[in-house]
């Protein structure tokens, strides 16, 4: 059968069979990040798009419809516009920093990459602490944003900045912990174990109430640290005009614009490993039968399928909601989410240590 | 007591917030609610009402008349100087002297489409037509000479 | 004077909002000087769109100038139209025939429809919801689409003329309005579902920007701002003009003073409107549209004032004649002029988040503010 597995054996044994193992790595790493680069600008055309036709409909409206079939060029010809415009670089900003910040931020977003199993046996890298890896990781965004906002000198980057340091900083600790649950429940920090464990059933439907709770915590925070509405303060566009990219133009500015949806794509990915079980299909305990059925749709499919009903659980909740204030966006995390997933991360510890999960 | 107060609290807001993203999924998924008019597609089937003012226009009939006297009612009731007309005299078979119209200046980048004009007129000689679309690329096309070449009186308005 | 480097000697930071900013709505300046995110001070600067439109009106007949006043709280267009109409027809004491006055109340009800759909879509985006602003838009559509019928134009309509109406309403009029009644009443209840009960906006708007009744008197706040104060403000009650005396309709008043009160009231109002245009629609008299008049008006000397109620507040002209054709001088009174005056003393204190809610809910116009 040909999946994406076979596929990139047969390259791994020919690339190895062709030259000495360390060109072989060395080719090998070199086609991983081509592919990594082309998945990013995949992603971004289709999500971005995703986004206004989503946004679209929820306003009655239609979206996008020129370019292309459907409207399907849209974000072809966006991108094809950004990389025409001149990158400004402002008069009173530091240089260095303004023009690292972007490539700061796209490069967090790519690392973080590295051990998504995007379907069976098609993982990047499968590290032995995968999940404390991503969220050591995805905490150094923040300095991306930090830089952007101060090196701008511009004072509405700066409320940004400082506004999305503080929301990234607090929030990480609800996602941390959120993770910790599901880590606790299957004892590995390997992804790849992560879901096997999910071989019989995906933590959120197997019964267990902290991993329910913790799934609803781990959406919350993740949606914060992404800065998408209702937690988009960095940006506010109605008080800070676009927060801290409001200095950037050009590729520079598309190239935040990326790592937004990338990171989206990323969060979601992982949340569908943790709890949806990744690339396993639906599974019900030990029904042969219908598990037997369920592994014929392809597991790529099943891995962006979910990656994709999450995103768009998240757009919903950009195109419905107000946006909270930033004492309320504290409040909300330090009073109620933290005190709520330490009190679920004990209540998983006891049921790890009772053995009463499954 | 407390405790449930501020879990009722919470499922309160939960509520509210589901409560909207029912209509905003509603709507999502019914896609006949969608109002968006696809503008320059929809020109042949699009009719804006007889009463919409675009610009204004004279009426000539298909002798080419026109019921304008060059009365200058429609200038003096002008806001903005949008309207100038220059008279001349025209020689009546009787050998009269009498006073008519030889152009109507129209500055459409002048006009606000207030409709004084229309209601100065004692003739009905000019009117509100439907053209909305008037971008040009030189200013000056804007200046508009309403009345037809060769286009006279028509016999009987005074 | 603030100093161009952007902090104080007290080492706070100085932020120019606007003239160029997305929840202004227009080209309103604000210098708010900030301490971390906590609002010092605001400071409006205005003159960004001032187009002298009283002065303007001084060259202009007194059937000439109430186009003018389309163009400052385009929003309200009629009913700014109809306080001049009314104020000529005072210096004048022309009798609007009954058809007429029935005529402008509907269009004045229909008008504070809009101008509160559009406020409500623009308060939901100001804190951050997106959607919103195109169903009130929808709305809204479907009002202009009504007016344009009738009046020839969508937004700018200059249909009140001094004794009336320009022209009479539309064959279609009364069943497109009945229809849009239906229509917006269940939409109405739709925004309630998606807006007023959402706990998000709830917390963003309760408690914020309080206005006492006594600064909302001082500042000379009127509409649905000194309203949401507790304050009894309404022209259409307090001094009826046309049939507004003869209606069965209720002066929303909500006491908190808060932003959430100020929002209240216009959902109320939008109520209040719908019934007022319920009660009116099958009752149109016969008649004329427009009392026969001079065709060159002159008031006689002296000085005339008179009021409405726009969407915004209270709007008055006040012209002075010489007894020549023109006036000789003409002072307008619009509501967002006080209203903004207010800012200052209700954000301090405040988050930059909640200014911005704090100014959606003074629902400011800024041509109507500059004039």
């Amino acid at each position: 059968m040909l999946s994406i597995e076979n596929i990139t054996h047969s390259i791994d044994v020919w690339l190895n069979r062709t030259f000495s193992p360390t060109v072989a790595v060395l080719l090998e790493s070199l086609i991983v990040g081509l592919c990594v680069i082309g998945l990013f600008a995949l992603l971004g055309l289709v999500l971005v798009l995703m986004e206004r036709k989503v946004s679209a409909y929820m306003q009655i409206r239609l979206g996008p419809n020129r370019v292309g079939p459907g409207g399907s060029l849209q974000t072809v010809a966006d991108t094809l516009k950004l990389a025409m415009k001149e990158g400004l670089t402002p008069d009173g900003a530091d240089k260095f920093l303004f023009n690292l910040a972007p490539f700061l931020v796209i490069v967090v977003a790519m690392m973080i990459l590295a051990p998504v199993a995007f379907a069976k046996g098609t993982q990047i890298w499968d590290i032995n602490i995968g999940v404390l890896y991503i969220t050591a990781i995805s905490s150094l965004s923040v300095i991306g944003i930090l830089m952007a906002g101060w090196a701008s000198n511009n004072k509405y980057s700066l409320l940004g900045a400082m506004r999305s340091g503080a929301q990234i900083v607090s929030y990480e600790l609800s996602a941390g912990i959120s993770v910790i649950s599901i880590v606790v429940l299957t004892g590995s920090l390997r992804i790849s174990d992560i879901i096997a464990s999910q071989q019989d059933g995906w933590w959120l439907f197997k019964g267990h109430v902290p991993a329910v709770i913790s799934f609803i915590i781990f959406i919350i925070a993740v949606t914060a640290e992404t800065n998408r509405a209702p937690f988009d303060l960095a940006e506010a566009e109605s008080e800070l005009t676009a927060g801290f990219h409001t200095e950037y133009s050009g590729m520079k500015f598309a190239l935040f614009f990326l790592a937004e949806y990338v990171n989206i794509f990323i969060v979601c990915a992982i949340a569908a490993t943790l709890y949806l079980g990744g690339w396993m299909p639906l599974h019900i305990g030990h029904w042969a039968g219908f598990n037997g059925v369920m592994d014929y749709i392809p597991s790529s499919l099943w891995f962006i399928g979910k990656t994709f009903f999450l995103i768009f659980m998240i757009m919903w909740f950009r195109w419905t909601f107000p946006r909270l204030r930033i004492d309320q966006l504290l409040n909300l995390e330090w009073k109620y989410l933290l005190p709520l997933s330490m009190v679920n991360l004990l209540l998983t510890a006891l049921i790890a240590i009772e053995r009463w999960h499954f | 007591m407390f405790l449930k107060k501020y879990i009722s609290e919470v499922f309160g807001a939960v509520r509210s917030l589901l409560k909207g993203m029912r209509l905003t999924g509603y709507y999502f998924t019914h896609h006949k609610e969608i109002i968006t008019q696809q503008y320059p597609d929809n020109k042949e089937e699009m009719r804006l009402p007889d009463r919409f003012r675009g610009e204004v226009v004279m009426l000539h009939d298909e002798k080419n008349e026109h019921a304008c006297t060059g009365c200058t009612a429609c200038e003096l009731a002008c806001p903005n100087g949008t309207i100038k007309i220059i008279t001349k005299f025209d020689i009546t078979p009787e050998g009269k002297k009498k006073k008519a119209l030889d152009t109507f200046i129209y500055h459409l980048e002048l006009c606000t489409m207030c409709n004084l004009c229309i209601e100065a007129c004692p003739t009905d000689a000019i009117k509100m037509a439907q053209n909305f679309e008037h971008s040009v690329y030189d200013r000056s096309k804007l200046t508009k000479k309403l009345n037809k070449p060769g286009s006279k009186i028509r016999e009987g308005v005074e | 004077m603030i100093e161009e480097v952007g902090t104080t000697e007290q080492g706070d930071l100085v932020i120019n909002v606007g003239p160029q900013h997305p929840s202004t709505h227009g080209v309103l300046h604000l210098v708010i000087t900030l301490n971390g995110e906590t609002i010092k001070k605001v400071e409006p600067h205005l003159g960004y769109i001032h187009r002298s439109i009283e002065k303007m009106c001084e060259s202009l007949s007194y059937r000439q100038f109430i186009y003018v006043t389309s163009r400052m709280d385009y929003l309200s267009s009629h009913i700014n139209n109809h306080g001049c109409a009314l104020c000529v027809e005072k210096g004048m004491q022309i009798e609007v025939p009954a058809r007429a006055k029935v005529i402008r109340v509907l269009m004045d009800e229909l008008t504070r429809l809009a101008s509160h759909q559009l406020w409500w879509g623009a308060m939901a985006m100001d804190v951050g919801a997106l959607t919103p602003f195109f169903h009130a838009f929808r709305e809204r559509e479907t009002i202009n689409d009504i007016m344009e019928e009738t009046c020839g134009a969508r937004l700018t309509m200059n249909y009140m003329v001094p004794g009336g109406v320009m022209a009479d309403i539309h064959p279609n009029f009364q069943k497109r309005v009945k229809e849009f009644l239906q229509f917006f009443r269940t939409k109405i209840d739709e925004y309630d579902e998606l807006v007023t009960g959402n706990i998000i906006f709830c917390s963003r708007m309760k408690g914020i920007g309080y206005l006492s009744p006594e600064s909302a008197v001082s500042y000379g706040c009127t509409g649905p701002t000194a309203r949401g104060s507790g304050i009894s403000c309404d022209i259409r009650k307090l001094y009826p003009y046309e049939v507004y005396g003869e209606l069965q309709f209720d002066e929303v008043t909500v006491a908190e003073g808060d932003c959430f009160a100020r929002y209240m009231v216009r959902m109320q109002e939008m109520r209040q409107s719908l019934s007022i245009i319920e009660q009116l629609i099958d009752n149109i008299p016969e008649g004329e549209f427009q009392a026969k008049t001079k065709a060159v008006l002159k008031l006689p000397k002296g000085e005339f004032y008179s009021r409405v109620e726009t969407a915004r507040g209270e709007f008055g002209v006040y012209i002075i004649s010489e007894g020549a054709t023109t006036p000789y001088r003409i002072k307008f009174r619009s509501p967002g002029f006080s209203n903004l005056s207010a800012l200052d003393h209700m954000a301090r204190g405040h988050k930059i988040g909640d200014l911005v809610a704090i100014m959606g809910t003074l629902d400011l116009v800024i041509p109507d503010i500059d004039r």
